[in-house]
């Protein structure tokens, strides 16, 4: 059905709201020799199946990655779990055999003290109330209470765990810190040319950053945070400004 | 200001979108001198005692210029309610609470409809789920039986019924209507049609809106 791709192709890059509506109705095939070429389409974030309509729940910009994978990029503040992501949270509360640590949803995540990189029962990890917390879901849907682990399937941390003795924890937007993430991050190499510093950043929204000095690791989190909503000319002139002049 | 099919007549309206940086979105909309701040909180945590199992709850609430609420504002956040949860995909998320915070900044009539055109731009602004747009109408009938609609405060006091109606943006039926006053059946019907043919234009600015929004991300 060439029509599917044509009239999301169309669309592309175009902003939707809640309430457009893909509709995919086969046409009954005719003549009978040339049968009708049936196309999967994997729908991301952003849209509804409703029968035989894809409906689109929030606004966004349409975005594709070749071949077949459509979703819409919208802005959003509030982090829903998700089953594979990984977040900063902080622990909130230790009550038996588990932590709970508040990853910004509407819940909190619970996370066992075995899912800890050599923990046993005997060797319990070291972790208290208020310590930041970098893992990875492996229980996130609307009917279950969020479950978070700090190690792989091989059982090794790879990053994960307890971290930040010192630095800065904020917030920005998911957008941003999707933007972080990407391979080829225009924003971090942007970053890295103005000073060194360490940075952990979970799909939360909430970003911890430490450099060498305090004053340094207030202007990397100010940067952070303002150039939300820059063009990539505005921030690059900002950055400028920034390494040149104060230090 | 006169009754005009092919066109309604709305004062001029104006939208602003993540203005405030606490809330998870937040909207202002202004109709003419009339002007509403909304705020959006959600999906948060909700109290034990308010949890529905399979679906989120919804909490609106209003403030008005002066004084504290009082039962008008109730009202109003009844209906406000009720069509926010009509257009919200609130499955999605159980457990959960949405609060939807509305500040009077102004009042000049058709404060009701403001209200809901600024609640509906904050939860798109919030990111919030939803399987279709809505938008407020008010028309007001004049003692000779003239429909204005977006009526001024001076222009409702001198009519004889107030009919605010909420409208979707998929197949424009009335999703919430509420009337004070008295008017007959062939009345209704028609502040019905006209309310459906301005919230073409009220959604069309919603779409020009959002898009603005989304231009300096490209």
């Amino acid at each position: 059905m060439d029509t599917v791709h044509a009239r999301f192709k169309e669309k592309i890059g175009e902003v939707l709201l809640p309430g457009d509506v893909f509709s995919f109705s086969v046409p009954p095939p005719e003549g009978g020799d040339c049968g009708v070429k049936s196309e999967k389409i994997i729908c991301g974030p952003g849209f509804r199946r409703n029968g035989e309509e894809v409906q689109v729940c929030k606004s966004g910009i349409l975005r594709q990655k070749p071949p077949n994978l459509y979703w819409i990029d919208s802005q959003q503040r509030r982090y829903v779990p998700a089953k594979g992501e990984s977040v900063i949270g902080i622990v909130t509360a230790k009550s038996g055999d588990i932590y709970k640590v508040d990853v910004g949803g509407s819940e909190q995540a619970s996370l066992s003290y075995l899912a800890f990189e050599g923990a046993t029962k005997r060797n319990r990890p070291n972790v208290q109330v208020g310590d930041l917390i970098y893992g990875q879901f492996t229980i996130a849907n609307k009917d279950m209470e969020p479950e978070l682990v700090c190690i792989d399937s091989c059982g090794r941390a790879n990053g994960m765990g307890v971290f930040g003795a010192d630095g800065l924890l904020f917030k920005v937007s998911l957008g941003l810190v999707r933007r972080l993430l990407a391979p080829q991050s225009e924003i971090v190499k942007d970053l890295e040319k103005i000073f060194p510093f360490e940075t952990v950043v979970g799909l939360n929204g909430r970003v911890w950053v430490k450099a060498k000095t305090v004053q340094q690791t207030l202007i990397v989190a100010n940067l952070l945070e303002t150039c939300e909503n820059m063009t990539s000319q505005q921030r690059q002139t900002l950055f400028k400004k920034v390494a040149g002049g104060s230090f | 200001m006169e009754l005009d099919k092919s066109c309604p007549f709305l004062r001029e309206y104006g939208n602003e979108q993540s203005l405030l940086s606490r809330p998870d979105g937040s909207s202002t909309f202004v109709q003419g001198d009339t002007s509403i701040l909304a705020g959006v909180y959600g999906p948060a945590e909700v109290k034990v005692s308010k949890e529905i199992y399979d679906r989120a709850t919804v909490e609106v609430l209003i403030q008005p210029k002066v004084g504290l609420p009082s039962v008008r504002e109730r009202a109003r956040e009844q209906c406000v309610r009720e069509t926010c949860e009509a257009a919200l995909l609130l499955t999605l998320h159980p457990r959960s609470s949405l609060t939807l915070i509305l500040q009077v900044i102004h009042d000049d009539g058709s404060l009701l409809s403001c209200c809901l055109n600024a609640a509906c731009m904050a939860l798109i602004d919030a990111g919030l789920p939803m399987s279709y747009l809505f938008c407020g109408v008010t028309c007001a009938i004049g003692k000779e039986g003239q429909i204005i609609t977006d009526p001024t405060t001076r222009q409702e006091k001198e009519s004889r019924a107030l009919l605010t109606f909420a409208i979707d943006s998929v197949e424009h039926n009335v999703l919430m209507s509420t009337t004070t006053g008295s008017f007959s059946i062939k009345e209704l019907q028609q502040c019905i049609a006209i309310s459906q043919k301005a919230s073409e234009q009220i959604f069309q600015f919603y779409r020009d809106s959002v898009k603005r929004r989304y231009s300096k991300i490209k």
